[in-house]
């Protein structure tokens, strides 16, 4: 089948699948936690461009979801606590006055833009800032990482202005919307898989540009990119900003689902779970991080629920047999095409890149 | 092989009047590396015009990938490299890209998974607006598509480079060094690997190229040397031993020294003559 026709018909399924399938079949309940799988597999998203295409691996993404979803966390509680209100817990914490820095987020307006726009350009200039002085691989592994486990300290550290360990929560209302009505639950619902849709085209429309084929010469031979004429450091901080920018958006929407938003969640652990489910569906695939995080997620819940102390085991030996034996992920398993060669010069100029590490974005 | 070099289709990708060239020169003055005390590249002066083809020779460790390293902004170095009258020393690689000097590495270090003609794509798309580069490519570029002829991979144009066969590989390189338009040409053994006849195309491909640019050669295999240069630098132990036309260098007492670690066996010029470098 064309490749072309192939996405399509899989978008359309997944596209059914999320709107239609899924609120039949699911309790309000069920949806709602799969509404919470959804902004996690934004994040995968993200982290499959900057990781399977990029070769950058972001262990700290945590960072980035929860500055979104502390800035939506912020405007949920000013709007609850009404026009010159001070949220709940400054009231119990503080002296009650609200931060400067809070004052912005009364506006949605601002709000939206702050989600969109402040953690891509924090992992634009960080991200340029590292890859210039040629810092890769592990290191820079280890550097997002740590910026994650500082991120969570930071908040818990300051109570007063951030809830602490509790994190903000007890929220009323989303935009105007009384998150108490489980219709408006199911509208949140709807949101989270259409910015995911949205999100999943775009990433496809970026991997077949020639900024994607870019990104991969990048992550092939970074030197010989350079010696062309261009600067990697800028390549590979604008796919860092793009996986910043979903995992801000994916915390975002965290928040009204899940109505908390605490350090639990933007840590090194959450961080590392994120990876775990892109690695395991397959990094450098369209639609792998994409299943492989809502299905760690999903087993992640169901396991839990009947086992709880066996399932950091389970998912620990699940990854080590992955990256040991399918380093590609699942999707290698399923998907697997190699393009035949003799097919090589007829097809349209090659706007993909069909090779086995990549052709699971296919469906 | 599949396909031939075409030596005739380069003239569609060197399209611009050899005029444009004709005061390119790559100079370089006092240039000096050091790596940990260690003195890689000792003050070497060398000016290599357009219309030239240059061969560096000289044994291992003599320092040659050092200078090309040196030129390209990958090895930090003291002195003066000018192409153009720009500074290139101190700037950061891409940009000494940008001004025009193009560089292969001694391994073909092309983009494995991405096909033949998606590499060309990037080599020559180094200047291309964000606006562009978000957008999928819809046609071949006119000079991708003439690089692809004078490479003779045309039929493998959408095939991964990875792939292709070594000699296939150091072609794909000189077609992406044409593409991203550079006046200035280093190459780092472009001819290992391949075959008599591979070398023979490889050769004239040079020559033509060297016609109307700046061409630097980094080379171990004499015969093809003796062939193809039009002049010769020979490096030893950082410095630059001897230089002139092929002749002038081969017969040089200090060069067939080198090359042969001690006279009193007497035979050098012979053992240049046969291609034996090591």
């Amino acid at each position: 089948m064309n490749p072309a026709l192939k996405t399509w018909a899989g978008f359309g399924g997944a596209a059914v699948l999320l709107f239609a399938v899924a609120p039949a079949a699911l309790s309000d309940f069920r949806l709602n936690l799969l509404a919470k799988f959804l902004c996690l597999a934004m994040v995968a998203v993200g982290i499959g461009f900057a990781w399977g295409r990029g070769g950058m691996l972001v262990l700290g993404q945590g960072v980035f979801f929860g500055l979104g979803g502390y800035l939506m966390a912020m405007h949920m509680k000013l709007a609850d606590a009404g026009p010159g209100g001070v949220p709940d817990f400054m009231l119990l914490y503080g002296n009650g006055v609200l931060p400067g820095w809070w004052e912005p987020m009364r506006s949605p307006v601002v709000t939206v833009l702050a989600i969109l726009v402040l953690p891509a350009a924090l992992a634009l200039v960080l991200g340029y800032a590292v890859f210039r002085r040629r810092v890769r691989g592990a290191y820079f592994a280890i550097l997002s990482q740590a910026l994650a486990a500082a991120f969570a300290l930071l908040l818990i550290g300051q109570q007063t202005v951030t809830g602490g360990t509790n994190g903000l929560n007890g929220f009323r209302s989303f935009f105007g919307y009384d998150l108490a009505d489980p219709l408006n639950k199911q509208t949140l619902y709807y949101i989270c898989a259409g910015v995911l849709l949205a999100m999943v085209a775009g990433v496809r429309l970026l991997m077949n540009s020639r900024y994607g084929e870019l990104l991969v010469a990048v992550r092939d031979q970074e030197n010989r990119v350079r010696f062309l004429g261009y600067d990697p450091a800028l390549i590979k901080a604008g796919a860092y900003a793009l996986a910043a920018c979903f995992a801000a958006v994916g915390g975002a929407l965290f928040t009204p689902v899940a109505g908390i938003i605490s350090p639990a969640d933007v840590g090194v652990v959450p961080s590392i779970s994120l990876l775990i489910g892109v690695a395991i569906g397959g990094r450098a695939t369209l639609l792998g991080p994409v299943i492989g995080s809502i299905a760690v997620s999903w087993a992640e819940t169901g396991l839990s629920e009947r086992f709880p102390s066996i399932w950091t085991y389970f998912l620990g030996g699940l990854f080590i047999v992955v990256v040991a034996f399918l380093p590609n992920g699942l999707a290698s398993l399923t998907f697997r095409r190699r393009p035949s060669p003799a097919t090589g010069k007829q097809t349209q100029p090659a706007t993909s890149v069909d090779l086995p590490a990549t052709s699971g974005g296919h469906p | 092989m599949t396909e031939d070099i075409h030596v005739e289709a380069l003239e569609n990708v060197l399209t611009e009047p050899a005029a444009a060239f004709k005061h390119d020169y790559l100079e370089i003055r006092d240039l000096k590396v050091v790596f940990d005390g260690f003195v890689a590249v000792d003050g070497v002066d060398l000016t290599v015009t357009s219309g030239d083809l240059r061969f560096l020779i000289g044994p291992n460790g003599a320092g040659k990938t050092t200078l090309v390293d040196a030129v390209t902004g990958l090895a930090p170095a003291a002195g003066s490299v000018r192409f153009g009258g720009v500074e290139l020393l101190g700037r950061s690689s891409h940009r000494i890209a940008r001004s025009g000097v193009g560089r292969t590495f001694q391994t073909a270090s092309v983009f494995e998974e991405l096909t033949v003609l998606q590499n060309l794509d990037i080599a020559a798309g180094a200047g291309r607006k964000l606006r562009t580069l978000l957008r999928r490519r819809t046609s071949v570029p006119t000079e991708v598509e003439a690089a692809l002829e004078t490479i003779g991979l045309g039929k493998v144009a959408h095939l991964p480079a990875g792939v292709l066969a070594h000699g296939q590989k150091q072609w794909l390189e000189i077609g992406m060094l044409l593409v991203q338009n550079a006046h200035v040409l280093l190459l780092d053994e472009p001819v290992a690997g391949m075959s008599q006849a591979e070398r023979e195309q490889t050769g004239l491909l040079l020559q033509r190229i060297g016609q109307q640019r700046t061409v630097v050669v980094v080379e171990h295999d004499m015969e093809f040397m003796r062939t193809y240069a039009s002049s010769v630098t020979v490096m030893h132990q950082g410095k630059v031993l001897a230089e002139g036309s092929v002749s002038e260098v081969t017969e040089d007492e200090r060069v067939i020294e080198v090359y042969l670690g001690s006279r009193s066996h007497g035979r050098g010029t012979a053992v240049i003559e046969n291609g034996e470098t090591k």
